[in-house]
């Protein structure tokens, strides 16, 4: 069971207290877009064994979104932010490049 | 025979005996004997049949990896399968059976399989059972249900209660031996919060038993010196009988603590789950011995060598009078010692190595027990019970050198370092070719939320067997030990009819030849060679079987063992009971139950409740005699013609409000909410981004900046979580905040000809009148006492006002509508009856009318989908192929031809069959009920095209073979031009 820091409460939660959004930073495409665009915003998911970014929620908490970068095969948390931006924060990413040198956002 | 010794025993209180049952028999025990120690020393060696072959078993170890010694433990309320027992504690009145027999223990029909083992190969079932087709559901299955399963399944409501502990610490030590003492002792100095945990009774694990000394003193004492100093340390606590179960993501632990079990005549809870936070987790959970693959070797009699020196020392029980040990190592050479010290005949240790000249060897010698080496046994002589060996050289084949007569033969093919809770949470494992064993891979241990390790692993359990490993700063005392030699069948050049004889796992009755034939079939992992032998698959996990399995699959494969790998460890690490895992959620506070305001009424008035969410809302109110469906007619009678109640307090109830909220309205809902005026209401549908109907209500616009969102009841939370996500994650800049405020008010609906009556009889300062409040109206004021916002929305048709009170007012307010309306018959109708209501209407229900695939158009609800907005959640969607495509299934009315009910799921059947034989369809039934307002059965459904095709005939299954002929008409049935509601 995971614990995620909420970047807005400032609290260590465990997993019981979070519900999750699945993949974060994901562009929404509506009316006139293109079905490709439109079909990869919907359902075309990253399940990366490695660096992934997600959505959760502190649901039996404040209530507030947040986003967690973490590692999926060793379970290191790289750390978590607000929900309210478009991309990573750069000491987070200078947190995973300190342990996966060659990543890089795709 | 085996049977108790005259002294001896240091676990049992010979002052203290117990009286216990085994299959009806009464047995005689000690205080501190286990199940299996109390029945050995009772003679009873033979304690089940084996899984496939109900072959003869008999007690093989001492502890939590025992595979043959499950039983039905206890009667009626505290009845169990499965429990092993060698980690059952004897108490008195204890009562067990064994299992797997029939008609008895001693006397088995189905022992006739192992007559038939040469047909019941690997991957029997899979093979046998395929041809002819009906023969599996008519003839295997049946034979195969009756002989398989392990114990009986319980039948009686579980009598114990049981509970969940919440625990932090810095670190938590799994294992009470003298590694988990050692590490706690350094814990605890460190000033850590240290939980250590013992799953057996006793602390010290092996080390009383296969002694040693330490800093000039017995191990036992030094055990009892440690647990002094660990009692003295206010940070360190400490559990026996408490087993680490699995390990978690993040330092999350369950363990799981017999409580009870012992001493059931006690009101203590029978077991405690621990839920743990570690911050440190260390595993000191020492090794379990392995088999040897011998020919008979699980005839009753045969047992692991450690544990038949356990049953001496421990226990004062010898388990055979003349035993042979055979071994590949050093350490079994202290089973044949303690036999001999304890008075026992140990006719000769068979050693399959060249040489036997260990500190450990030299003393056995000394003692006169004739050792022959480069020896190994061709055979056990015995059906239920051991009667002797035939021995043969290692190197052979198997021809018979010699045979000796012997009751048991103690075995020890070295030991597996117990890494179970290393490997639960992604530790990876490293052949160590020199122990011959897996041990923890220091490299790839697993990470914690800070990347690094959090669990560590010490003693045995590493791979560090001796004492002087385990203590390197100690000074220790004990016989060195000479290097084992990897043996994985005896002999090496055993025959097919030997290796069709030699157990690797004894409950799932797996040989050495089915492994063979798994890898001559093309099995290469051993995940698939798992299933297929279906090797470590049974209730012990393979604790005894893994590594055996695996080497004689890597041999078979000609690979090395490291490259063939382990099968993935999961926890628990031994059956924890469903019991525990439930905890105290049973019975009435297995979840919370909503309550509405008005519950207490219903409840009183004797309403059948049904849930909704969490909610218990009345399905009906019953009154004396009355059946369910009376009732229903009764109230939907009462509601049409004079005056109905709904207690609708459970509707979802969000405020959405901020300068941009009608902007995020627009962007919520397929029609437009910006453009309703304060004062007026506006039902509207809500999609998500696939464009499926996920929720419908009544909005109603308080003010400029606020507007009041009615959901479904079961919709008010997801419905407000799905408004947070897009308000916070994607249009975070809007201005608007949301409120779920559906407790904050009890909410009645008045409903009936004379709704206007009874609200304008109880008085207050609100003009009711169809003038000053029409339909989709609303109004805030007073009726009566009670401050009150008034809907006039409708969900039955009926004139009908929505009354919101405060949740305080909301059973006066109740109790005020039934005073004022007697005089109108009022009648309080539950949801059943809402339900037909809306159905005679045609109005749809989520989840009726919707499944997660239905988008409005199919309901013919475009009349509420906006063209003139460029976007709505779900707007793109609705643009896909494959939704604009005319031919779908769409929403009718359907009248059966005779008047009856349309069964619930049924589907309009269409010519021809489908690519698997089934009837092709054309539409299903979504609603159905009986309608005591038209005397007949009404329903709707979805049908392909449906709207076009209005008084067509379609033919509905059933269960049966018959069929229901309906009629497609107008979903509305009741009071199409909605004068009733607009009064």
């Amino acid at each position: 069971m995971l614990i995620l820091t909420c970047p807005n409460c400032g609290l260590a939660a465990d997993e019981t207290e979070l519900s999750p959004g699945g993949e974060a930073h994901l562009k929404r495409f509506g009316p006139g877009s293109e079905d490709a665009d439109f079909e990869g915003y919907l359902f075309h998911r990253a399940n990366p064994k490695g660096v992934h970014f997600e959505r959760w929620r502190h649901a039996y908490g404040c209530g507030k979104w947040f986003l967690a970068a973490r590692d999926t095969a060793t379970l290191e948390v790289f750390g978590t932010y607000p929900a309210q931006t478009t991309e990573p924060p750069a000491e987070i990413i200078t947190r995973i490049r300190a342990r996966h040198p060659d990543w890089s956002p795709t | 025979m085996s049977t108790r010794l005259a002294t001896g025993g240091r676990l049992v209180d010979r002052g203290a005996q117990i009286e216990f049952s085994f299959n009806g028999k009464r047995l005689q025990g000690f205080l501190g004997d286990t199940l299996a120690s109390a029945l050995l020393a009772n003679g009873q060696m033979l304690v089940g049949r084996s899984f496939k072959y109900h072959r003869p078993r008999g007690i093989v170890a001492s502890g939590p990896e025992e595979p043959n010694a499950l039983v039905n433990l206890g009667e009626a309320g505290r009845f169990e399968p499965n429990q092993r027992a060698t980690t059952t504690e004897l108490f008195a009145g204890l009562s067990a059976r064994s299992q797997n027999h029939w008609p008895s223990l001693e006397f088995d029909i189905g022992a006739l399989n192992s007559y038939a083992a040469r047909v019941l190969p690997a991957g029997f079932y899979y093979k046998t059972f395929i041809h002819p087709r009906p023969f599996w559901k008519h003839v295997f299955e049946p034979i195969i249900r009756h002989s398989a399963g392990l114990g009986a399944a319980p039948k009686d409501r579980d009598a114990d209660r049981y509970e969940h502990f919440y625990v932090h610490v810095d670190v938590l030590i799994v294992g009470g031996g003298v590694a988990g003492l050692q590490a706690a002792l350094k814990a605890g100095a460190e000033g850590k919060r240290v939980l250590l945990v013992e799953q057996t009774s006793a602390w010290g694990g092996r080390a009383p038993v296969d002694g040693g000394d330490i800093d000039g003193t017995t191990a036992k004492e030094w055990i009892n010196t440690a647990l002094q100093a660990l009692g003295n340390m206010p940070n360190v606590a400490l559990r026996t009988r408490c087993m680490g179960a699995g390990v978690y993501d993040h330092g999350y632990v369950l363990a799981y603590e017999h409580v009870a079990d012992h001493t059931p005549q006690t009101d203590a809870p029978r077991h405690r789950l621990w839920r743990i936070r570690a911050g440190h987790v260390v595993t000191a959970t020492g090794a379990i011995e392995r088999p040897l693959s011998f020919a008979g070797n699980d005839v009753p009699g045969v047992m692991l060598a450690a544990a038949m020196r356990d049953y001496v020392v421990n226990f004062g029980v010898s388990p055979g009078d003349r035993t042979v040990v055979v071994t590949n190592n050093d350490d079994a050479y202290r089973t044949a010692i303690i036999l001999h010290q304890a008075g026992l005949s140990v006719p000769c240790i068979v050693d399959a190595r060249p040489q036997a000249d260990g500190e450990l060897a030299m003393q056995a010698k000394a003692l006169g027990i004739r050792v022959a080496t480069g020896a190994g046994i061709a055979t056990v002589r015995g059906g239920k019970r051991v009667t002797g060996v035939a021995l043969c050289r290692q190197a052979g084949e198997g021809a018979t050198t010699e045979e000796i007569a012997c009751d048991a033969v103690a075995m020890s093919g070295g030991w597996s370092p117990v890494v179970h809770l290393w490997s639960h949470c992604g530790g990876k494992l490293v052949w160590d070719d020199a122990r011959a064993c897996f041990r923890p891979d220091p490299d790839r241990p697993p990470r914690g939320a800070d990347g690094e390790a959090f669990v560590s692993v010490t003693g045995a359990a590493n791979g560090d067997f001796a004492l002087a490993e385990i203590l390197p700063d100690a000074r220790v005392e004990e016989p060195s030990e000479a290097p084992l030699l990897p043996v994985w069948m005896m002999p090496q050049g055993a025959g097919v009819a030997k290796r069709a004889k030699m157990w690797l796992d004894f409950q799932n009755d797996v040989k050495v030849s089915d492994v063979q034939l798994a890898a001559r079939e093309g099995y290469e992992s051993v995940e698939h060679t798992k299933r297929y032998t279906t090797l470590g698959m049974a209730t012990d996990q393979g604790k005894l079987s893994n590594i055996n399995g695996l080497a004689v699959l890597s041999h078979a494969l000609n690979a090395p063992i490291p490259q063939v790998g382990t099968t993935t460890f999961r926890p628990p690490y031994t059956p924890i009971s469903m019991g525990a895992i439930a905890g105290e959620a049973r019975g009435d506070i297995f979840q919370p139950i909503r309550r509405t305001p008005i519950h207490d009424w219903h409840e009183e008035n004797g309403a059948a409740f049904e849930p909704v969410g969490q909610w218990r809302r009345p399905y009906c109110f019953p009154r004396g005699q009355e059946s369910h469906a009376e009732a229903v007619a009764r109230e939907i009678t009462a509601t049409r013609t004079s005056l109905g109640l709904l207690d609708a307090s459970t509707l979802g109830k969000i405020l959405v409000r901020g300068p941009d909220a009608g902007r995020f309205m627009d962007m919520l809902y397929t029609n437009m909410m910006s453009s309703l005026k304060p004062g007026r209401c506006r039902y509207g549908l809500m999609c998500n981004e696939n464009g499926f109907l996920m929720d419908d209500g009544v909005v109603a616009r308080l003010d400029e900046d606020t507007f009041l969102v009615h959901t479904t009841t079961g919709g008010a939370d997801h419905i407000h979580a799905h408004m947070e996500d897009w308000l916070q994650c994607e249009w975070w800049d809007w201005q608007v905040f949301t409120a779920n405020v559906t407790e904050q008010w009890a909410q009645v609906a008045v409903v009936g000809p004379n709704a206007r009556k009874v609200l304008e009889k109880l008085g207050g300062d609100l003009d009711l009148s169809a003038a000053a409040l029409p339909f989709m109206g609303w109004a805030e004021g007073r009726i009566g006492d009670f401050r009150a916002r008034v809907f006039r929305i409708s969900f039955s048709g009926e004139l009908s006002f929505e009354v919101a009170v405060p949740a305080s007012r909301g059973r006066a307010f109740w109790k005020a509508l039934h005073e004022a309306g007697a005089e109108f018959g009022a009648t309080a109708y539950g949801t059943e009856a809402l339900h037909v209501m809306r159905a005679e209407k045609g109005f749809i229900m989520i989840g009726d009318e919707t499944d997660g695939t239905v988008i409005p158009q199919d309901l013919g609800l475009d009349w509420a989908i906006s063209g003139k907005k460029e976007d709505y959640l779900g707007k793109r969607a609705h643009a896909r192929a494959h939704m604009t495509d005319p031919a779908r299934w769409k929403l009718v009315g359907l009248q059966t031809l005779d008047g009856s009910v349309l069964p619930d799921g049924s589907y309009a059947l269409a010519q021809g069959r489908n690519a698997n034989g089934q009837r092709n369809t054309q539409g299903r039934v979504t609603s159905t009920y009986l309608s005591p307002t038209l005397g007949r059965g009404i329903a709707m459904g979805l049908v392909l095209n449906g709207p076009e095709r209005m008084g067509e005939v379609l033919s509905f299954n059933t269960v049966g073979e018959a069929t229901v002929e309906a009629r497609i008409v107008s979903p509305v049935f009741y009071d199409p031009e909605g004068e009733k509601q607009n009064v």
